[in-house]
């Protein structure tokens, strides 16, 4: 297993009586695009922020970068670019003037390279034109682009970048993957925070999912979506295919419409090893189809319908 | 730490300080209120000028000087802008430092950058301390300046009546700037303290405002003389000693004194709440 870029054992956060973030093991593998799902209010930007040191954990323990946190947080921080909870900009000053000034704040950011710097982190994500615009003029879209920019002032090992796509247009949102996309390509770690979930299947080769303070799945994108995967098959012969299904140490159920019959793929069954068996028992089949969930229908599954926000 | 400072290439440890007075005194507010506080002594001389009311022996200290000699503006306008629009000003920018990172949102951004919270705590406090000066030598720079212009100057005659030529006047005016800048430092301290509570730095400029409003009163009812020597406030118009010949340090002393009280229990109290506190703004 390749070694890790965050690492968490046992990570909670208490605000009052409320368990913000309750026992969080988390293990993002180096190199990985890391979707960190979960519904809001689940503690999503309250895990990133515990990352960061910008909030104290009440109990567990972090290891960013191979350095523990927060007592790394000097060392570790310049290595690290985040997007936290949108982006915060001075309305006062220029989109350039405030990455000067947030690159003036990291210490060990070289002065001689800084204008370079952020004129190449501002045309990388499409703002050079307005770089000596107000900031109070930007749009959402432009304030996003601005958060994104400066958390790409310098080569990072490691982003976390909390909703990157809040905000902008389908171009941008387009633009914003083709980014990530090639950070990763480059062997940026990428902890990506989102509930746009179709993005997340396209992006990730890992995914997280959160509920209510709680991790309830981990792991590659693989492993979580087709955990369930699902085979439905319609013939005239539902008795036999059950008892065949029933012999692989399925548990069927009568699919959605008359004369099918359809099982979860439980133990690493594969639907080649289903039909075979299907032809062994002398079973007539009109189709089969095997389903595996999509992300949103285990994300649901995971984290529950409707629209109560987890308090 | 290797990897990073691998990386560094050359990087100035003063330039969060810079960046900070940059951004401060950039600002359109910070502007604005050296513009306000370089009014009070244009309209003093104003007023003077057009009524030439000076000599009536009631007023500020020094208003009575100003016809005789431009250089009396300053004073005076020091004198009348010392309990209220210092403060004012200094309790804004005071007020502000942590309070209004806080409410943009920036500060999660300065910690993460990473500015180091300790770091971020003092050069937010130099800069309000700068503030503090550069308010004070607007008022005496702005108070020379339209003294030179509407009224005749020359040598300025002392409390203890001796004179002193111009360059001996600029030492004292400097003084004077030395000596009512340090007497903000200890509301400076008290705003950055508050300022560390709250992300609505309206509130935090409001309460250290309050504060020094506060202090004063309590140091003009004699009822409550023992606590007076422990104002902050209870030297602010004690700079008389500074326009003697020989100067009397005294008071100097014993307000710096004060003041680094102030600032040292403040301040350790702005740290102890700055570097724990969880930054969820």
């Amino acid at each position: 297993m390749a070694s890790a870029a965050i690492e968490t054992s046992g990570l909670t956060k208490v605000f009052g009586r409320q368990r913000a973030v309750d026992a969080l093991d988390l293990n993002v593998p180096e190199g990985s695009v890391f979707g960190f799902l979960g519904p809001n209010g689940s503690g999503k930007t309250t895990t990133i922020r515990l990352l960061l040191g910008l909030a104290a954990a009440t109990s567990g323990e972090i290891r960013m970068l191979g350095e523990a946190m927060p007592a790394g947080v000097p060392s570790v921080l310049p290595r690290v670019g985040a997007l936290v909870e949108g982006p915060a900009i001075y309305p006062f000053l220029s989109g350039r003037a405030n990455l000067l000034r947030l690159d003036a704040a990291d210490r060990h950011a070289a002065s001689r390279t800084r204008r370079e710097r952020i004129d190449a982190a501002l045309e990388r994500v499409g703002l050079g034109h307005a770089a000596d615009k107000k900031a109070h003029a930007y749009s959402l879209g432009m304030k996003q682009r601005l958060g994104i920019a400066n958390a790409l002032l310098r080569p990072r090992e490691l982003l976390i970048l909390d909703e990157p796509s809040n905000g902008l247009d389908p171009q941008g949102t387009r633009e914003v993957r083709g980014l990530i996309r090639s950070l990763a390509d480059d062997g940026t770690t990428v902890f990506v925070s989102s509930h746009l979930l179709s993005e997340i299947e396209q992006l990730c080769s890992h995914v997280a999912v959160m509920s209510a303070g709680r991790l309830v799945a981990q792991g590659t994108l693989d492993e979580l979506r087709h955990g369930d995967q699902r085979v439905t098959i319609r013939t005239p012969d539902a008795a036999a295919a059950r008892r065949a299904l029933a012999e692989l140490g399925l548990v069927t159920e009568a699919g959605s419409e008359r004369g099918a019959v359809s099982a979860s793929l439980v133990d690493g069954i594969l639907p080649e090893t289903v039909t075979a068996a299907l032809v062994n028992a002398g079973v007539r089949v009109r189709g089969i189809a095997v389903a595996g969930e999509t992300l949103e229908e285990r994300f649901v599954a995971l984290t529950g319908e409707g629209f109560d926000v987890a308090g | 730490m290797s990897r990073a400072e691998a990386a560094s290439g050359r990087a100035r440890p003063f330039s969060l300080l810079g960046s900070e007075l940059a951004t401060l005194f950039r600002r359109r507010r910070t502007i604005a209120m050296l513009g306000a506080l370089a009014l009070v002594p244009i309209l003093i001389a104003i007023a003077v000028r057009v009524t030439s009311a000076g000599g009536s022996g009631r007023g500020p200290a020094f208003i009575g000087d100003i016809t005789q000699n431009g250089l009396f503006v300053a004073f005076t306008a020091l004198t009348v802008s010392i309990p209220l629009f210092l403060p004012l000003t200094v309790g804004v920018v005071a007020g502000d430092t942590v309070a209004g990172e806080a409410n943009l949102g920036t500060l999660r951004y300065l910690l993460i950058a990473p500015a180091g919270r300790l770091r971020l705590l003092l050069v937010k406090y130099v800069a309000a301390g700068v503030f503090a000066v550069a308010a004070t030598l607007v008022i005496v720079v702005a108070g020379v300046a339209i003294g030179a212009a509407l009224f005749p100057i020359g040598p300025v005659t002392l409390l203890s009546g001796d004179t002193v030529g111009v360059d001996g006047f600029a030492v004292r005016a400097l003084l004077l700037v030395a000596y009512v800048s340090l007497s903000l430092l200890g509301l400076t301290a008290i705003g950055l303290f508050i300022s560390t509570l709250t992300t609505v730095p309206v509130g935090a400029m409001a309460a250290t405002i309050v504060l020094a409003a506060a202090s004063q009163i309590v140091d003009a009812l004699p009822q409550l003389s023992a606590v007076h020597p422990w104002l902050f406030t209870h030297n602010w118009l004690g700079f008389a000693d500074l326009l003697r010949d020989p100067i009397a340090w005294d008071s100097f002393g014993q307000n710096a004194l004060l003041q680094l009280g102030y600032v040292v229990v403040f301040g350790a109290l702005a740290v102890g709440r700055f570097t724990t506190k969880d930054v969820l703004s």
